[in-house]
């Protein structure tokens, strides 16, 4: 059932691509280095450079602007760099005309041909390349099976829902069997529902076919609920590249904080071990000096007096201010007693007034790195 | 509630004289149609007003008119000649138009849509000093160049229209799953013009059967349908020709209602 794509390995060169640097696992699939694009005077992209490894599902964040959209075509070759190189496999990409790629990409409209039919949307790759009449049939029905479009294969694009033709795109892509399959916001124009369900066929599709998945959305939960690894994109720089998990637990910076996820900045004082942001002190190493740290809301929780401490817990009383029930949580905005405001998200159970006591755990606070400059 | 009929009363009104308004502009426009066909019926010819016995004598004389036919014959040979033309050479004007950003573009625009406002004497003039420069006899030949250049820049123009709609990401999604740019262009592009093309070609062939200006300079022996038609007014006004015009307009407007339906479809 499934399209049989592990032997795509076999078509990589044996010999490694010029100074490879560390990558998840062994040889990276695809490099870019030090890539950088304008359009007129306006710069898109500055100086990105990110190591892709095979059988990855990689996600591009960023906000509409970031460049996120310009990084996939120029590794499609719809766009050249203006300086910098992009490698895949041992090859220079960046020279290569899109139609000599091993790459192929699901549009963000799909892009479906309106002239042709399912079947022969699928088809128009493998006829491109020149395979046998008997091996595409079978190929455009395998691919049709695993996105479940076997019972359209004779219908126009036009007739199809935005689900349906989503699944076309997919497997119009895949039975090339790319080397790399790029995925501009594919699901941004599906609606909540169907927008999660995709999500998790994806998912499962990419796992079933193991072929890397260059996936670039606006979106941070989609990214968190995907991807192996987030690369938030920032005005044309790359912020950070981590883990879901690590990106979110541990965001290098404000702007990395803010974007996946809700947080407090704390615009803390470190001095001898102990950082201090108003009355609240808690201990922390490193350089001396102002430093920002990042509070997930969660993070602050309720708390009754007769709960244990330690060492790292900072207790604090608040005033219950603004309370928004979100359904399996609340956001509450708190004002502490010097008058700092804290959003804390608790598990919804009842409308809170007055003061209460909320604590939070030190190791919570994650110091980021452009604290000093902001 | 009386604001309100009232308001509403002012409004009928006002939509009462832009009625009576229009309609007349329409009669204007169109009653002289109105009566060339009906005098096409008339057995008393151009005279005689109301026409009182309609018979289809004019068309049966029309029929059995070789002059005529071959006039007609003539017309739709030059007709098809010219759509020809005007769609190879304006396919690749629309092509460099929306996709090249070359030096002199903004120029090239204009001169590719200028015959579509020049006068057609101008062309037509120009043309025949061309032809007699290059000592070429004047024929149906001639006309169809004539024709052909003139109605290039309908062709550029209902294409590029045609490619300003276009979804760019299909020919992308071609290369990109590795069809050369010549397949992209046969697969997706051309495909994708299929409308504008044909609406283009409608268009062309119909400003083509009725062109007088241009074919009057370029003609030779062989006269077409509107020459004819215009060499005979000249004798005078004939029932037979009020129904070949009364048969050259129903498949005008035929003709152009296709169009224009192709056009909205696409």
């Amino acid at each position: 059932m499934s399209i049989q794509n592990r032997d795509t390995h076999l078509t990589q060169p044996q010999e490694a691509p010029k100074a490879p640097e560390k990558a998840a696992a062994g040889e990276p699939l695809l490099q870019i280095r030090s890539v950088a694009k304008s359009f007129g005077p306006r710069t898109v992209l500055r100086d990105v450079s990110l190591d892709v490894a095979p059988g990855e599902f990689l996600t591009i964040l960023g906000e509409s602007g970031s460049g996120k959209t310009t990084l996939l075509r120029l590794i499609a070759g719809f766009e050249r760099p203006d300086t910098g190189e992009i490698w895949m496999g041992g090859e220079r990409l960046d020279r290569l005309p899109p139609h000599r790629r091993q790459v192929n990409t699901v549009f963000q409209h799909y892009a479906l041909f309106p002239h042709l039919s399912v079947f022969e949307n699928v088809a128009y790759g493998l006829r491109a390349q020149g395979v046998a009449k008997a091996e595409i049939a079978q190929r455009v029905e395998q691919a049709l099976a695993m996105v479940k479009m076997s019972a359209y294969a004779g219908a126009a694009p036009s007739k199809l829902s935005g689900g349906q033709q989503q699944r076309v795109a997919l497997a119009r892509a895949l039975v090339n069997r790319p080397l790399l399959l790029l995925l501009d916001e594919p699901l941004s124009a599906l609606d909540a529902n169907l927008r999660r369900q995709m999500q998790w066929e994806l998912k499962m599709l990419q796992r079933e076919v193991g072929i890397t998945f260059l996936f670039v959305t606006h979106d941070q939960d989609e990214a968190m609920a995907l991807s192996d690894r987030i690369a938030l994109l920032r005005a044309g720089e790359l912020e950070q590249i981590a883990a879901p998990r690590e990106i979110y637990n541990r965001p290098s910076t404000a702007y990395t904080a803010q974007f996946v996820g809700q947080t407090n900045l704390l615009r803390a004082e470190v001095v001898d071990g102990v950082a201090r942001w108003g009355a609240f002190s808690w201990p922390c190493e490193g350089r001396p000096g102002p430093a920002t740290f990042s509070l997930r809301p969660e993070h602050i929780r309720l708390v009754s007096p007769a709960d244990p401490d330690d060492q790292q817990t900072v207790r604090f009383l608040a005033t219950i201010g603004q309370q928004t029930f979100c359904g399996d949580t609340d956001l509450i905005e708190i004002s502490c007693a010097d008058g700092r405001v804290l959003q804390v998200r608790t598990p919804s159970r009842r409308i809170l007034e007055g003061q209460c006591a909320f604590a939070f755990s030190a190791s919570d606070a994650v110091r980021l790195h452009d604290a000093e400059e902001s | 509630m009386d604001l309100h009929v009232s308001g509403q009363s002012s409004v009928r009104r006002r939509f009462g004289w832009l009625a009576t308004y229009a309609a007349g502009v329409f009669a204007f426009l169109y009653l002289p149609i109105v009566v060339l066909i009906l005098y096409s019926f008339n057995r008393e010819g151009v005279g005689g007003f109301p026409p009182r016995h309609l018979t289809l004598d004019w068309y049966r004389m029309l029929a059995s008119d070789g002059a005529i036919l071959d006039a007609v014959v003539n017309s739709l040979l030059v007709a098809l000649a010219a759509v020809a033309i005007a769609l190879a050479l304006g396919l690749p004007a629309a092509l460099a138009l929306d996709r090249v950003a070359f030096p002199g573009k903004a120029l090239f625009r204009r001169l590719v849509l200028l015959p579509l406002i020049l006068p057609g004497i101008i062309t037509g003039l120009s043309l025949l000093m061309l032809a007699v420069f290059a000592g070429m006899k004047l024929s149906l030949l001639t006309v169809i160049i004539g024709h052909g250049t003139a109605l290039i820049s309908v062709g550029t123009t209902e294409i590029s229209a045609g490619l300003q709609k276009m979804d760019r990401a299909q020919e992308e999604a071609s290369l990109d799953l590795g069809a050369s740019y010549w397949r992209t262009f046969w697969r997706v592009t051309l495909p994708n013009l299929r409308l504008p093309l044909v609406a283009a070609g409608l268009l062309i062939f119909t400003l083509s059967m009725d062109e007088i200006a241009v074919s009057f300079f370029l003609i030779g022996r062989d006269n077409t349908l509107p020459l004819e038609i215009w060499g005979r007014l000249r004798r005078g006004l004939t029932p037979e020709i009020n129904a070949v015009s009364t048969i050259i307009f129903l498949a005008s407007v035929g003709l152009i209602l296709v169009w224009y339906r192709l056009r909205t479809r696409s």
